[in-house]
């Protein structure tokens, strides 16, 4: 065998080996999807997302979880938004490089490396047993915040970064100040990038069971939380309290359960690919 | 012919970014509404020196200078001195245009927003005036809300021009300004120069050693961070003192 034959022998195995690799998550959350589906479809219906918890399976709903699922998403998206911009438009455009700086940058990053049930006992210590706040939906929604709170500055960075240096000496050229600079040209042109990013973030959020559960939301909550200081439990820890009862009825509502929050989770990433998909589309640097 | 009166003046100037000395001991006046091209092979100083005459590199971490620059005989780095009030005086345009992903009014009308400007007649009228100086008018009149992204490389490059004219600077710098485009767009530009020195002060980088022969009344050659000659621009031309100059000029390195 000559050598450049070898070569593209080469190249072919490791296209079949590459074709392997991008299948084998696919196939293990497909082959997972339709276990689901065909589990738990058949439970799904107007009862079953408009009834309260029950102890028999039968009559039990996800009334009060997807409540629960949906003020926390609110919640910590109105927390975590602002915050994880104004810290990622300070670390990019305003703090000059120093050993404070670079030490927060890499303990931002270090920060989206916690567990999350590490931020759990943060939120427990610190809003239940401290600041007696209870178990109550603002502190998940800040619990949640300060999880995703290192993913929305670092997303907001890469999408301010990426706004061309010209840009802003364009602006600056014409007196205007930082301020204004960040406000008139930089915020708008990284907006969408921003956007996804948070998006992204809070659809993770979402999933969260652990942190909640050790700040000390409640399984079995048998009304819907109507302010940010009630009691409240979400989708995961519903579906976690499901699947461990030996009932196989309480298997199924968790697989109805499961589906409900892979469409919320499915529906928000799916906002977040349209709107970087528009935003490359308007601007064209 | 009486002599001009001096808009920018040097003095002993010394640039550095962080350890690298950028200026070394720079001394030039540049007078007033005539053109000044700063020619030198890359990396050289003359846009640093460019850039130092509005305070464009304050934002540079690491930069800083000695020694003085008077605009009107004022020092722009005293510290009394406004950063965004010496913009309004000392107007820039870019290597790259860089229309702002806005449309083609907003952009014009950028620099009179910033400084509060609100009545749409003021906006509207400076808005076409500024196009008329820039020969733009008649080409964008009709899609003035459309996005200045959309116009062509020469036509970017003028609206960024019409975009410094806006605020009524006595100053304009310009950091290779036709680089980017073709040479009928670059002819253009070169005409504009001619138009605008009637009522302006303009100082031009250039690589290109014909534009600074065609556009400028006077020349300074920058070397390895140095003025090496600063003459008018035929006599620069015509019999360089220096032999780096000539060098440099007869295309011998660069």
């Amino acid at each position: 065998m000559t050598n450049s034959e070898k070569n593209r022998l080469k190249d072919k195995a490791f296209q079949v080996f590459g074709i392997f690799c991008t299948f084998i998550g696919l196939v293990v959350l497909a082959i997972f999807l339709i276990d689901i589906v065909i589990e738990g479809i058949g439970r799904i219906d107007w009862d079953f997302l408009t009834s309260l918890p029950s102890r028999r399976a039968a009559r039990a709903g996800i009334l009060t979880a997807w409540a629960g699922t949906l003020w926390i998403l609110v919640l910590s998206a109105l927390i975590a938004f602002p915050l994880g911009i104004a810290a990622g438009i300070y670390l990019e455009e305003y703090a000059k490089k120093t050993k404070l700086s670079d030490f927060l940058e890499i303990n931002i990053a270090n920060l989206a490396g916690v567990p999350s049930i590490i931020y759990g006992l943060l939120g427990l210590e610190l809003f239940v047993r401290f600041m007696h706040l209870g178990p109550v939906l603002l502190v998940g929604a800040l619990t949640l915040s300060l999880l995703i709170l290192p993913i929305v500055i670092v997303t907001t960075r890469e999408a301010i970064k990426a706004v061309p240096r010209t840009i802003r000496d364009g602006s600056f050229a014409l007196g205007a100040s930082k301020w204004q600079t960040v406000w008139n040209q930089v915020l708008p042109a990284s907006f969408g990038g921003i956007l996804t990013g948070v998006i992204l973030a809070l659809s993770r959020a979402v999933g969260e069971a652990a942190p909640l559960i050790v700040i000390g939301a409640l399984a079995y909550v048998p009304f819907v939380p109507k302010t940010p200081m009630d009691e409240f439990t979400v989708l995961p820890i519903q579906i976690f309290n499901w699947t461990s009862r030996p009932q196989a009825a309480f298997l199924t509502n968790a697989a109805a359960a499961i589906i409900v929050l892979l469409l919320i989770t499915f529906l928000l990433n799916g906002i977040a690919v349209y709107l970087r998909h528009r935003q490359q589309k308007k601007i064209k640097w | 012919m009486t002599k001009k009166h001096n808009k920018l003046e040097a003095t002993n100037l010394d640039a550095f970014y962080g350890d690298f000395h950028a200026l070394k001991n720079i001394n030039v006046a540049m007078e007033e509404k005539a053109v000044t091209a700063f020619i030198g092979p890359s990396g050289c100083g003359k846009s640093t020196f460019l850039r130092t005459l509005n305070r464009m590199n304050d934002y540079i971490d690491g930069f800083r200078i000695q020694g003085q620059i008077l605009l009107d005989d004022r020092d722009i780095y005293a510290s009394n001195v406004r950063v965004d009030e010496l913009r309004k005086e000392v107007g820039m345009v870019f290597q790259k245009p860089n229309p702002f992903p806005k449309t083609i009014f907003e952009n014009v009308v950028y620099g009179l927003r910033i400084q509060g400007i609100k009545d749409k007649k003021v906006l509207q009228e400076a808005c076409e005036t500024s196009l008329r100086q820039t020969a733009l008018w008649e080409e964008v009149k009709d899609k003035l809300d459309k996005s200045a992204l959309a116009l062509s490389g020469g036509q970017q490059q003028r609206l960024c021009i019409a975009r410094a004219l806006a605020i009524s600077p006595s100053v304009i710098l310009m950091d290779e300004p036709t680089s980017a485009l073709d040479p009928i767009s670059t002819a253009k530009i070169e005409d504009l120069i001619h138009e605008l020195k009637q009522h302006y002060t303009i100082i031009i980088v250039t690589h290109n050693m014909q534009q600074a022969g065609r556009v400028s009344d006077h020349t300074a050659f920058f070397y390895m961070g140095e003025l090496v000659e600063y003459a008018k621009t035929k006599t620069m031309f015509t019999s360089p003192k220096n032999e780096r100059t000539q060098n440099y000029i007869t295309g011998r390195f660069g």
